[in-house]
């Protein structure tokens, strides 16, 4: 479908099954390298998420992010949280007042998530963290669209990409984070914000090709 | 797990409507979101002190909320920040027009939530400025991992900041104040058994019957290194190296000497690891001019204890010994 209010409603809604469905294992990963309780945070906020969004019926896609952002900040906690509620809220900002997004603006709203991130978090590429997912799917989304490719063509770039980023945070030592605290013990271990988000661009993805 | 509890997801409201009964005397509880409060806020015109952060580490933060230390608390889930909204709520209902001092201990989540706190604060026209305790020496390297942790000696920063507003400093004069705790203070803890949080039911790591681990964090987080358990003096002697030659503390210094009980370990073994740090102090010629020891700061049912050591000079002891009026901490009033 194109990237319309009805794109992003179903994307959030599709994150909200994907994240209830994954939970169990999110907080698996977050277990030996954190405080074990991603998953669990991630599924309180995502349940929040979910009946707010029939009050969307007539919402640009900036709408549909703006009330995630400010229902995962207030839900979540942790870092999770904070990190993910300011990459919806500068998502939002990007896309703000438009509807159905092209490839530029598609790419525009992954960069401003990342970006967001960023500023928030201070991490860097290689730290093992969610930037080693979302990086690589800015970098590949912007590839795909520079290459003329359509949205949902981008979008399954920037999911492809961002599995592997999480895969890649396996042999990584943490910088940032409490798994920071563990040194080469979190060798061997994927990041669990790393996973959360693969999961959610690939719901974007998913939710185009619908 | 044996807890005394009726449901792990009513662990917090639970406890902090006792607190609320308690010490009635002394400050209130707001619920959705939760935040405890001195009765008096908000002081007109005082610097009003907030902190906050994961629950189960009581008496930390809500029994420090009162007379001459915090004018609110933000209790998170156990183990788990709080998250903004609570925190601003808080710092909206204490601000005396005075601005507000946040006081975060350094993990991740806690700076997150409180900075985004600050800015939603911020935006509604209340000055706030934050300090981040980072007295942990355990952790050791900062520029790779997320940097010390903030651990018992925020107990400290709270004490002598909120004397400081107490006494009618402004808001850049309260946070200079705590900087300055900050910097001069030093802590580490080890863990001699795990604890377990209520709503995981295991505990968070796993310790041999003869085995300890020196570093812990007050989350059961890993230390330093994990060895055999030795004669309390050996473990004293080892984490007040690491303590001393950090700063480092020399001798004709005055000092603090804070010994903290992570929970399960009994005050009269807390006294033994006193004894020794005071007299390896003197052997240093460090003088030990103020003292506090009990559990202040703990990790659940954890057994272990940590040693703060902060440098004093008059400004510092003379805020120490001002009058204080909460739940876990009273003098002079």
């Amino acid at each position: 479908m194109a990237l319309t209010g009805e794109w992003a409603r179903e994307w959030i809604s599709r994150s909200v099954s994907v994240i209830a469905e994954n939970h169990v294992e999110l907080t698996a990963l977050d277990r030996p390298i954190g405080d074990g309780d991603h998953g669990e945070n991630m599924n309180r906020g995502f349940a929040a998420v979910g009946p707010k969004l029939g009050d969307q019926a007539d919402a640009t896609p900036g709408d549909v992010f703006k009330m995630v952002a400010m229902t995962l900040i207030s839900t979540v906690g942790g870092a999770a949280g904070p990190l993910y509620g300011t990459a919806y809220l500068k998502a939002a900002g990007a896309v703000a007042g438009r509807d159905d997004l092209d490839g530029a603006a598609l790419v525009a709203l992954l960069t401003a998530a990342r970006d967001g991130i960023v500023l928030r978090g201070k991490a860097a590429v290689g730290e093992k963290t969610m930037i080693d997912a979302w990086t690589p799917a800015v970098d590949a989304a912007a590839l795909a669209q520079a290459a003329g490719r359509s949205e949902l063509e981008i979008l399954r770039a920037a999911a492809t990409a961002a599995e592997a980023g999480a895969i890649a945070t396996e042999p990584l030592i943490a910088r940032k984070g409490r798994a920071s605290y563990l040194g080469e013990r979190a060798i061997g271990h994927r990041d669990p914000g790393a996973q959360s988000t693969a999961l959610l661009i690939r719901a974007a993805a998913d939710a185009a090709a619908a | 797990m044996k807890k005394l509890i009726n449901d792990p997801q009513h662990v917090v409201n639970e406890a902090i409507a006792g607190v609320a009964t308690a010490h009635a005397d002394i400050l209130s509880v707001s619920y959705d979101p939760n935040y405890i409060v001195r009765n008096d806020a908000p002081v007109s015109g005082k610097v009003a002190l907030v902190s906050g952060g994961g629950s189960g580490h009581e008496p930390l933060h809500g029994g420090f909320v009162g007379f001459g230390m915090l004018d609110a608390a933000v209790p998170g889930p156990v183990f788990t920040s709080p998250t903004p909204d609570p925190i601003l709520a808080a710092t909206k209902a204490v601000d005396g027009g005075a601005g507000v001092l946040h006081i975060v201990k350094n993990y991740t989540g806690d700076v997150l939530n409180f900075e985004t706190a600050a800015e939603l604060a911020e935006a509604d026209g209340i000055s706030v400025r934050s300090v981040v305790i980072n007295d942990d020496v355990a952790v050791k390297d900062s520029l790779y991992t997320a940097g010390r942790r903030g651990v018992a000696g925020t107990v400290l920063v709270e004490k002598i900041a909120g004397a400081a507003a107490q006494r009618g400093d402004d808001l850049e004069a309260v946070a200079s104040i705590a900087e300055k705790v900050n910097a001069q203070m030093r802590s580490m803890g080890v863990a001699l058994s795990p604890c377990i949080v209520p709503h995981a039911g295991e505990p968070s790591f796993e310790l041999a019957d003869d085995e300890i681990e020196i570093g812990i964090g007050i989350h059961g987080e890993p230390g330093r290194e994990r060895i055999k358990l030795e004669p309390a003096d050996s473990i004293v002697d080892r984490i007040l190296g690491h303590i001393v030659e950090d700063i480092p503390f020399a001798s004709g210094d005055r000092v603090l000497l804070f010994v903290n009980g992570m929970g399960g370990t009994p005050l009269v073994e807390l006294y033994i690891a006193f004894r020794r740090a005071a007299e390896v102090l003197a052997e240093q010629g460090i003088e030990v001019t103020r003292t506090l020891v009990g559990n202040y700061v703990t990790s659940l049912e954890m057994q272990g204890f940590s040693i703060t050591l902060l440098k004093l000079d008059d400004e510092l002891t003379t805020l120490w010994d001002a009058p204080v009026h909460t739940a876990a901490l009273r003098w002079g009033r």
